[in-house]
């Protein structure tokens, strides 16, 4: 195909280009999330699915969500893990040749594939999308994306917004209680200051 | 010409495979953890496709939620993690085998 041939097919069908090279972006972070040997590596790859889901996500008027979805996940979550594996110090190599468990990974490869085929076979006969009326409000048309989507969080979903709330805290006090040190250390530690304050 | 949404529900039911194996397989909870990560963006690819194939706002509205919840899930996960990590120096979910009975 010549290049102005491939130019006017890519004109023709942007849709088409853009979900095709987002989706092997998706598969290809997906697989080197899986097989890489360094966990560092992992992450840096999960970087490239959640981009490519960003892509995706624009690709079907989810304009606030692929925003959101680049800041929240690549920008916080990645970043956490990386903290987290640098500052651990397991970035070190894994070998993934070795077993520890007879049989656990080609019984865990089969049961992958298993699930693979019933997700894709519920999709293929099932009509789990029964075309039913909105019930939320509608996604096209006239107004920008982001202004439906809040209006429909904080008008119909107003109660489940506000749990998250609660969600969010319970989860910074939970974070909090566990990256403490335990109280034993605190109350020996308290323990010897205090019997260094009698001994002087 | 936009692309119809059964191939969009395709690569996610592929993403969400490759994560499910990739939980079963992989040995490293931090990885354990990358995969569930897989799995939730599969999940909401297919929010987002439904949304768009019903035209229905609320399936952009549960996209919301579950980045939310998958925010307090990480920061969970990781803060028990790092509680494991600080007790012993192995990286695999096999070093957890005190919890079993």
């Amino acid at each position: 195909m010549s290049p102005a041939g491939l130019l006017a097919t890519v004109t023709h069908y942007p849709d088409w280009v853009v979900f095709a090279i987002a989706a092997v972006a998706i598969l290809l972070g997906a697989l080197g999330v899986v097989l890489s040997h360094n966990p560092v590596h992992s992450a840096l790859y999960l970087v490239l699915t959640l981009f490519g889901v960003a892509v995706e996500f624009v690709n079907q008027q989810a304009d606030f969500l692929a925003a959101v979805q680049v800041i929240v996940y690549a920008g916080a979550i990645v970043i956490l893990f990386l903290f987290v594996i640098m500052l651990l110090g397991v970035d070190r190599e894994e070998s993934i040749a070795k077993d520890p468990l007879k049989g656990q990974r080609p019984t865990a490869i089969i049961l992958g594939v298993v699930i693979l085929v019933e997700v894709i076979t519920i999709a293929r006969f099932k009509n789990w999308a029964t075309g039913g009326h909105s019930a939320a409000g509608a996604l096209s048309g006239p107004g920008d994306n982001i202004v439906k989507l809040g209006q429909s969080i904080f008008t119909r979903y107003l109660f489940p917004f506000e749990i998250t709330s609660v969600l969010l805290v319970i989860a910074v006090v939970g974070a909090v209680v566990l990256a403490r040190r335990p109280q034993r250390v605190a109350s020996e530690l308290s323990g010897g200051e205090q019997k260094e304050a009698v001994d002087s | 010409m936009t692309v119809p949404g059964a191939w969009y529900l395709g690569l996610a039911a592929i993403l969400f495979g490759i994560g499910a194996t990739g939980l079963l397989v992989r040995r490293n909870v931090l990885i354990m953890f990358m995969c569930v990560e897989l799995m939730l963006n599969a999940v909401n690819l297919t929010f987002i496709t439904f949304a768009r194939m019903l035209d229905d706002i609320g399936g952009q509205s549960s996209v919301f939620f579950v980045l939310v919840v998958a925010a307090a899930e990480v920061v969970v996960g990781l803060g028990i993690i790092v509680a494991i990590f600080r007790r012993r120096q192995g990286a695999t979910a096999d070093d957890l085998h005190v919890l079993k009975g």
